[in-house]
């Protein structure tokens, strides 16, 4: 049977692989950071933002001794501002966009002085925000992930009282089930998830999944709008013989395991993990494998870097953390002892003239003790009983994220154009709540 | 190589950097270091008459900082020497004995009797020490007394002080001005008047470096009060330059030996100094921030600069931009340049269009095409320079003069070759009569 075993390494070990992978600044530290902004006009960070968030303002305030100042700033924009500084990818956004990069090839830190200011004002605060007059009316949110939690902020700003419906028994959805663990330490999820309910006017139904608990039509009854931030429900199978051997797995839910895990040396890892996929679950699961205490980790991609989903920070981050990256390479049959995964057979790829991926014909084996699966997740969409139109397998939204339905607006993972990203679930969620207060007030 | 040594009114010194009378000069201990570190001279910090004034126990400095917190600005409230005078003439003697090479002039601060500068002139001449400095600049504590600002805002004492002290004395006398005044110009005559050997400047600008919002009170803050301090540092650069350019091209005190002082922290501070006249340049901000030791990027950014541009000694480039310092009324009107944005070098930032659209001309594009790009509309460019100023990259925004005889699209007239001023400006009610051209 494949070596998959718990308790690889010493827990003091394992406290420290987990610890946070990016310390935060101290106030000397920020203030020196907050010094290299150049107040650019029209600031190409802030374009190249989602959620829009001032950026040279909120950092110009850290400057001054304005923390909880910056922290409005940000808050403004963006209610989930905290996570975002931990797990967006700064450096395909705001810090790409950075002048200083032409400058000096050295942007300014703008994640790190964002959680500067956020953890300041968390620190301080309950919560964001003044609720204005009651209008009276209520809003279903369906799903506790980011998406919903910032059209639930948003709404709850705007007077309306909301009741999110979230499946799961914790909020938070990708933030508090599907982040690498050293990326939001110390339960930060669910101390953003209180400080977002901290304005008042949101109540979330744990337990109650679409189609399941709840209907669709039976939530547009009983409320004046409905948004559906569903996430994806499903990850993408191999579509190759063995799926189901022991030490095949999916690397969503086993991130997931691990992240929920109290003690980390309880979680199973094998001793030689492939993973399978170019995406950031695929480095998150073969980073956290290694920090768990495989010995061999290697990613299997069947494009190139460049085609690659994960930005090359992550990347750096796997090859830092002994992670062994393999391109150009497609699985092609699960190899089995007994029950058991032993081993992986692929096919090196290679584009053709007219630039489509073909295999080459020549394989090779890896011997391996898990596999895991992070080709992609995709949306479930039975629970809306076809009720909302769909487009190449997700919910089809306008510009103000409304569906084909009335009264029905969605956003995050689950419209097309989803792009993974907390950040730009966040937009999807504010602007929804936008077009639900027009109109509810129309 | 370049020759350093510096010849002041008879003072000789290995280079002009001297270290200005102030807290790093009140003791033997600091000005040995200094010496032992390469200044040239120091101006020991300023003697009273005993018994000793008494210094505040709490902060007697406060500073405004610019980015990364480099020090811009500092202010203080010390008085002059709070120990005995006979301590420090002892030491004074000590030292010139340990450095002969080495400049040392001291600063006095009495009363304003005569007797009282003649008692402690006779007292410095016996230490041997090589000329005096008279302080009528400290604008804090001591002017309440009657000494300090409070005798250099007034030329007539100026010049009095200066006569008794010159008839006291073989050593040459260099007269400290205060800032603190309308017109630089009359205290420097007055001192030329009353036979000074030279003139010093500036000392430090009144000033309240900030308030404290907790406390309600000036910083630095005794026991929940403060009092105006003096500035000094990179801050008051400009002020001392203006200061000194005045006096170098007044005609009155044309030709009067200057030491500089206000702000320098690096040869090139030094050099223009040295270029609007002065013999020798005074720190003591940059040393109070880093420590002695800048003294050798001093000397050899000169000494560099000296033989990039072919000058053998101080002499030959002292005093050279004298000349081109002039009224506004003679600038040349139909002199026309204009922005120009070196796109390499651009980083895009935008805060020349920012700048210009905000608070100027609306000479800068911001997008071109729908494409971010800032490039300098010469059209309404008035070639300010404000965009040079603002722009964080060093050489990328440079005024580029129109070549005369081309058309200057703001005003769709030819550049002219000829030099006009406002003096003969067809706008100048006051103008004389044109010339017939």
């Amino acid at each position: 049977m494949p070596d998959i075993s718990a308790g690889r390494l010493e827990t003091a070990e394992l406290t420290k692989n987990f610890a946070d992978i990016h310390p935060p600044l101290d106030r000397h530290e920020a203030v020196v950071e907050s010094d290299r902004c150049y107040f650019c006009y029209d600031a190409p960070c802030t374009i190249a933002c989602p959620t829009s968030i001032d950026i040279p303002m909120f950092i110009r305030k850290i400057g001054t001794g304005n923390v909880d100042g910056a922290a409005e700033t940000i808050f403004s924009s963006n209610i989930l501002g905290g996570m975002c500084a931990r797990v967006c990818p700064t450096e395909e956004l705001c810090e790409e966009a950075c002048v200083r990069n032409t400058a000096e090839e050295k942007p300014v830190r703008i994640g790190l002085l964002q959680r500067f200011a956020t953890d300041h004002y968390l620190g301080g605060h309950d919560h964001f925000g003044t609720r204005a007059a009651s209008t009276g009316k209520t809003v279903a949110v369906v799903g506790a992930g980011p998406a919903g939690l910032a059209c639930a902020h948003e709404l709850s700003l705007k007077g309306h009282d909301v009741v999110v419906y979230e499946a799961r028994a914790k909020s938070g959805g990708l933030n508090e089930h599907g982040i690498a663990t050293y990326k939001a330490t110390d339960n930060f999820a669910q101390k953003e998830v209180d400080f977002v309910l901290g304005v008042g006017g949101i109540r979330i139904e744990h337990g109650k999944a679409l189609g399941k608990d709840v209907s669709l039509a039976d939530l547009k009854a009983r409320h004046g709008a409905v948004f559906l931030g569903l996430g994806l429900q499903a990850v993408n199978a191999l579509g190759l013989e063995g799926e189901d051997l022991a030490g095949v797995t999916d690397a969503v839910r086993w991130i997931e395991d691990l992240r929920q895990a109290a003690d980390k040396a309880s979680v199973p890892v094998g001793r030689r993990v492939v993973v399978i996929g170019g995406g950031m679950t695929a480095v998150d699961a073969a980073v956290q494998a290694r920090k768990l205490g495989a010995e061999e980790v290697t990613m299997l991609y069947r494009r190139g870097p460049e085609q690659m989903n994960a930005s090359e920070f992550e990347r750096e981050l796997a090859q830092i953390n002994g992670v062994k990256l393999v391109y150009w390479a497609a699985p092609t049959r699960l190899i089995a002892e007994g029950n058991g995964i032993a081993g992986i057979e692929y096919e090196t790829t290679r584009l053709d003239d007219s630039g489509k991926l073909v295999g080459t014909g020549r394989k090779a084996t890896l011997a391996c003790d898990q596999v895991m699966k992070a080709i992609g997740q995709v949306f479930v969409a039975e629970p809306l009983a076809d009720t909302v139109a769909l487009e190449k397998g997700r919910i089809k939204v306008d510009g103000e994220q409304r569906t084909s339905a009335a009264g029905v607006w969605a956003g995050g993972d689950c419209v097309l154009g989803g792009e993974d990203l907390t950040v730009q679930a966040v937009d999807h969620g504010k602007r929804a709540a936008q077009s639900i207060h027009a109109s509810l007030m129309a | 190589m370049a020759d350093l040594r510096s010849n002041f009114l008879g003072i000789k010194s290995p280079n002009p950097f001297w270290l200005a009378s102030a807290p790093p000069t009140d003791k033997q201990y600091n000005v040995e270091r200094a010496f032992k570190a390469g200044w040239g001279g120091v101006v020991w910090k300023t003697l009273g008459e005993d018994p000793e004034v008494v210094n505040v126990s709490g902060p007697r400095y406060g500073a405004t900082h610019g980015g990364d917190r480099r020090l811009a600005g500092l202010n203080n409230i010390e008085l002059i020497t709070d120990r005995p005078l006979e301590v420090n003439l002892r030491e004074i003697a000590e030292v010139k004995k340990n450095f002969p090479d080495r400049a040392l002039v001291v600063s006095l601060m009495v009363p304003c009797e005569e007797k009282n500068w003649t008692s402690i002139v006779k007292r410095v001449e016996a230490t041997g020490a090589d000329g005096i400095e008279l302080n009528f600049g400290c604008p804090h504590g001591m002017s309440e007394r009657g000494m300090g600002s409070a005798v250099g805002q007034v030329p007539e004492y100026i010049e009095m002080v200066t006569r008794w002290c010159k008839a006291a004395s073989r050593m040459p006398v260099i007269v400290k001005l205060t800032p603190n005044i309308t017109d630089i110009r009359y205290p420097a005559r007055a001192a030329h008047k009353g036979g000074a050997d030279a003139v010093s400047l500036i000392n430090t600008v009144s000033s309240i470096v900030s308030v404290d919002l907790d406390n309600f009170a000036p910083v630095p803050t005794i026991d929940g009060k403060g009092s105006h301090g003096g500035y000094c540092g990179p801050a008051v650069k400009p002020i001392a330059l203006n200061m000194v350019a005045e006096i170098a091209r007044d005609l009155e005190t044309a030709g009067l030996p200057i030491s500089g002082i206000g702000g320098i922290g690096t040869w090139r501070d030094a050099a223009e100094f040295i270029a609007l006249g002065c013999g020798t340049v005074q720190v003591c901000t940059a040393v109070m921030t880093y420590g002695f030791k800048i003294v050798e990027e001093m000397i050899d950014g000169l000494s560099h600069y000296m033989d990039t541009k072919g000058f053998r000694t101080i002499d030959d480039f002292r005093g050279m931009a004298v000349p081109n310092v002039t009224d506004w009324r003679y600038l040349n009107l139909n002199y026309v340049a204009k922005a120009k944005i070196d796109q390499d070098l651009c980083i895009k930032c935008g805060r020349c269009h920012i700048a210009c659209e905000d608070t100027s001309h609306q000479a800068i594009t911001h997008l071109v095409n729908g494409v971010r790009h800032f490039e300098v509309k010469d059209e309404e460019c008035v070639g300010c320079n404000l965009c040079v100023n603002v722009c964080p990259v060093d050489g990328c925004i440079t005024m580029e003069p129109m070549k005369p005889g081309t058309i200057d699209p703001r005003t769709g007239r030819a550049v002219s070759d000829k030099y006009a001023n406002w003096t003969t400006h067809p706008n100048n009610p006051t103008a004389v009569g044109v010339a017939a051209e």
